[in-house]
C-alpha cells in the first residue's frame, strides 16, 4: 500500500495499476517516482561492480529475502563438474559466490537443480507472480511480465541501488496495447507473433513504453508462449511487456515452491483478479496484428526488426524509403552475406541453436522434439540443445526428450545462456550461419563473425532436418512428394 | 560523481545508426569484475578494422561522440557506458537512445544528449570537414557548439540536475528511508520471498 492517494476513480491499465501499488514516493517537479521492488534477480555478469559499490559505501543488501542469484551467462554446458577452463569466467562466477556468501544472498550454483537462466529460474520457482515488480541486471527481465508483473531490465548502478534501497527511481512510462486477435495456425507460435510485432513497430517502436499484449491469440497462449513474447519486448525498444494474469497464469503458479499457500493463495488471487486493464482505459498507443494470417517468421538482418515471413525473400534495400533503414539493411546484408531477393527458404545453415531465455523451457523442447522424432539431422549441420535450467533438463530427461535429441544427432547440453551470447565456449565460428531460437541477431552476438537467423523452436527443428531455413509446413510437403 | 557543467573536446563522428551495446562492447569483455579499464573494449570488433573512425589519430583524445539514431539499444550492460567513459568520452549526442543506456549514462556522469537528425548531419559535416575540431557542450544551456554552429540538445530535467550537482543516486534515495520502511511495513504477507528457500520435488 502507499500513502499517496490511489487514483481508484479513473480507469487504469494493468501497468498503471502495478505502478500505483508500488509507489513509495511520488516525484514532484520532474523528479522520478520512487518504486518499491518486490523481487531482485541477480547473476554473475552485472553484479560484481554493484556488490563492490556496497562494500565501498559500507552498505548491506537491504532485503536479502527479496533477492536471489543464479549462475548462467558464463557457465559451461559441458563437463560442469570440472573447474571452468576460461579464467575470467571462473573469476566472475567465484566472485558471485563470494559476494552472495558475504551479503547473505541465496544462490543457485552450477550443479544445483534450480541453477539456470535467471529468467527461467524465477518463474519456475514460483517467485515471479502477478502484480509484483521484478528487476534484474539483464534486459530480458521483460520475460517476467508474462505473469502480469512489472519486470524491468536495469543497469549495474541500478542493481546497486536496488540492493541498497529495494527501490528504484523511475519516471512513469507510456503504455502501448498490442492486440493480437485470431487463431494461430498449427506450426505458428508465440515466437512468430513477437518477431512479426517487432518487424512491424521496429526496434525503436516501443521506446518509452510498457507494452501490454492483449487479444484472443494472447489469451490462448500457454505461460511459456507468453514468456517468449514478453521476453522480446526489449527488442522493440520497450521498457517492459505485460500480459494480464488469468486462469492459465494461476494454473502455472499453483503448487510451485514459492507460490502463496493456504489463505495467502486466496488473498493473492483476489488481488491478481483486479489487475486486468479496466474497460475504457486509454493506452498512449495501439497496435493490431492478425493471428489468422500469420506465418512462421524469421530474421534476415542484424537486428530483430529485420524479419520477414519464412515464405518471403531477402528484401531489397533499394526499396526502403528511410535512408537510415536503407543503409542499415545494406550493412546487414553484407554482414549476413545475403543477396536481395533470395528466397528465405534457400538459405543454408551450419548450426541450429535451441535454447536461451526466449525458448528453452520444457514446452519449447517438447515442441521441437515432436518434430524431429525419428528423423536425422541434415548432413553438415550441428544442433545444440541447451535447456533453460537444470530443472528443465531433468524434466525433459524424465520424458525421454534427451534421447530424441541425441538419436537425431543433436548435442544435449547442461543449462545456461550458452550460444545466445557466446560468453562461454559455445560460439559460432566466423562466417558460420545459425538458426537460433534466441532473441538477438546482432553482429557477432553468437560469436565473432557469426550470422544469426532468429526462429521459433518449430522452425529450428524443421531447419535442422532440412538444412535450410524451413518450417514444419515444408516437412509436410516433403512427405507428400515422397 | 563530479559536477558536470561544460565540456570542450575533440568530437568524433560515428555515422552509424542502431549502434547496439553489443557493438559498443562485445560480450567477451563483460567477464571482468572491475568497473574500470574497459577502454580497450570500446567498439572492439569495429576497431579491428584499421579504417574505423576511432582508429584515426586525428580524433585522438576525443571527448564528444556524435552518433546516429538509436545509439545504445539492446543489452542492458552498463559496461557500454564504462567503456565510453574509460576511453575518455564525456558526452554522446544522438537523435535517439536506448532507454536503459540513457539511464545508465546519467548514473556514470556520461551526458547523453538528444539532438535532431538534421543537427546530427550538420555536426558530422562540420567535424569531418575539420577533423579534430573541438566541440563545446554546455549542460546549463543544453547546447552543443562547434565553429559557428550551435545546436540544442535534450536531456530530462532530473538527470540534468543530478549531473550538474554531481549527486549520488543511492544517497539521494536513502534520504527517503523512513518512507521505504513504512511502505515495507504495509506490504501484503503473501508477496514472494526468496528466503527461507522452499523446495518442491519434481
Ligand atoms: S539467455 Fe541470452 S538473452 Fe537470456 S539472459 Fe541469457 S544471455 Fe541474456
Amino acid at each position: 500500500m502507499t500513502d499517496a492517494p490511489l487514483p481508484e476513480e479513473r480507469t487504469r491499465t494493468l501497468a498503471e495499476k502495478v505502478w500505483d501499488r508500488h509507489l513509495v514516493a511520488k516525484g514532484e517537479n520532474g523528479t522520478p517516482d520512487l518504486i518499491y521492488i518486490d523481487l531482485h534477480l541477480v547473476h554473475e555478469v552485472t553484479s560484481p561492480q554493484a556488490f563492490d559499490g556496497l562494500r565501498l559505501a559500507g552498505r548491506p543488501v537491504r532485503r536479502p529475502d527479496l533477492t536471489i542469484a543464479t549462475e548462467d551467462h558464463n557457465t559451461p554446458t559441458l563437463a560442469i563438474d570440472r573447474p571452468i577452463a576460461d579464467l575470467t569466467s571462473r573469476t566472475q562466477i567465484e566472485t558471485l559466490r563470494r559476494n552472495c556468501e558475504e551479503f547473505g544472498i541465496r544462490l543457485h550454483s552450477l550443479g544445483d537443480i534450480e541453477q539456470g537462466i535467471v529468467h527461467v529460474v524465477g518463474p519456475q520457482l514460483g517467485l515471479t507472480q502477478p502484480g509484483i515488480t521484478v528487476v534484474c541486471g539483464d534486459s530480458h527481465t521483460s520475460t517476467h511480465g508474462a505473469f502480469g508483473a512489472m519486470a524491468l531490465g536495469i543497469g549495474t548502478s541500478e542493481v546497486e541501488h536496488v540492493m541498497a534501497t529495494q527501490t528504484l527511481s523511475l519516471k512513469p512510462f507510456k503504455t502501448m496495447a498490442i492486440t493480437v486477435d485470431g487463431t494461430l495456425r498449427p506450426g505458428v507460435t508465440a515466437k512468430d507473433i513477437i518477431l512479426a510485432v517487432i518487424a512491424k513497430i521496429g526496434t525503436g517502436g516501443g521506446q518509452g513504453y510498457v507494452l501490454e499484449y492483449r487479444g484472443s491469440a494472447i489469451r490462448a497462449l500457454s505461460m511459456e508462449g507468453r514468456m517468449t513474447i514478453c521476453n522480446m519486448s526489449i527488442e522493440a525498444g520497450a521498457r517492459a511487456g505485460m500480459v494480464a494474469p488469468d486462469a492459465i497464469t494461476y494454473d502455472y503458479l499453483r503448487g510451485r515452491a514459492h507460490a502463496p499457500e493456504g489463505q495467502d493463495w486466496f488473498d493473492a488471487v483476489a488481488y491478481w483478479d483486479t489487475l486486468a486493464t479496466d474497460d475504457g482505459a486509454v493506452f498512449d498507443a495501439e497496435v493490431f496484428l492478425d493471428a489468422d494470417t500469420l506465418e512462421p517468421f524469421v530474421t534476415w538482418g542484424t537486428n530483430p526488426g529485420q524479419g520477414v515471413s519464412l515464405s518471403g525473400d531477402v528484401p531489397n534495400p533499394a526499396g526502403i524509403v528511410d535512408a537510415n533503414e536503407r543503409s542499415a539493411a545494406e550493412r546487414a546484408l553484407e554482414y549476413m552475406d545475403l543477396a536481395a531477393g533470395t528466397p528465405m527458404k534457400d538459405i543454408r545453415v551450419d548450426t541450429v541453436f535451441l535454447g536461451s531465455c526466449t525458448n528453452s523451457r520444457v514446452e519449447d523442447l517438447r515442441a521441437a522434439a515432436e518434430i524431429i522424432r525419428g528423423r536425422t539431422l541434415a548432413p553438415g549441420v550441428r544442433m545444440l540443445v541447451v535447456p533453460g535450467s537444470a530443472r528443465v533438463r531433468i524434466e525433459a530427461e524424465a520424458e525421454g526428450l534427451d534421447r530424441i535429441f541425441t538419436d537425431f544427432g543433436a548435442e544435449w547440453r547442461f543449462a545456461g545462456c550458452s550460444m545466445c551470447l557466446g560468453m562461454n565456449p559455445d560460439q559460432l565460428a566466423p562466417g558460420e550461419r545459425c538458426a537460433s531460437t534466441s532473441n538477438r541477431n546482432f553482429e557477432g552476438r553468437q560469436g565473432k563473425g557469426g550470422r544469426t537467423h532468429l526462429v521459433s523452436p518449430l522452425v529450428a527443428a524443421a531447419t535442422a532436418i532440412r538444412g535450410t531455413l524451413s518450417s514444419p509446413w515444408d516437412l509436410a510437403q516433403d512427405g507428400e512428394k515422397k | 560523481m563530479e559536477k558536470f557543467t561544460t565540456v570542450t573536446g575533440v568530437a568524433l563522428p560515428l555515422r552509424r545508426s542502431n549502434v547496439d551495446t553489443d557493438q559498443i562492447i562485445p560480450a567477451v569483455y563483460l567477464k571482468r569484475v572491475t568497473k574500470t579499464g574497459f577502454e580497450d573494449a570500446l567498439f572492439a570488433r569495429w576497431r579491428a578494422d584499421p579504417d574505423f573512425v576511432l582508429n584515426d589519430p586525428v580524433y585522438a583524445g576525443a571527448r564528444v561522440l556524435v552518433a546516429g539514431a538509436d545509439f545504445g539499444t539492446g543489452s542492458s550492460r552498463e559496461h557500454a557506458v564504462w567503456a565510453l567513459r574509460d576511453y575518455g568520452f564525456d558526452v554522446v549526442l544522438s537523435p535517439r537512445f536506448g532507454d536503459i543506456f540513457r539511464g545508465n549514462s546519467g548514473k556514470q556522469g556520461l551526458l547523453a544528449g538528444q539532438i535532431s537528425e538534421a543537427d546530427a548531419q550538420r555536426l558530422w559535416d562540420i567535424i569531418e570537414a575539420d577533423p579534430g575540431v573541438e566541440l563545446t557542450v554546455d549542460l546549463v544551456s543544453r547546447t552543443a557548439r562547434v565553429g559557428a554552429l550551435t545546436v540544442p540538445f535534450e536531456i530530462d530535467d532530473y538527470t540534468r540536475w543530478r549531473l550538474l550537482e554531481g549527486l549520488d543516486d543511492i544517497g539521494l534515495t536513502l534520504r527517503d528511508e523512513s518512507r521505504i520502511a513504512e511502505f515495507e511495513s504495509q506490504r501484503e504477507p503473501w508477496r514472494p520471498r526468496t528466503l527461507p528457500a522452499r523446495q518442491v520435488s519434481l
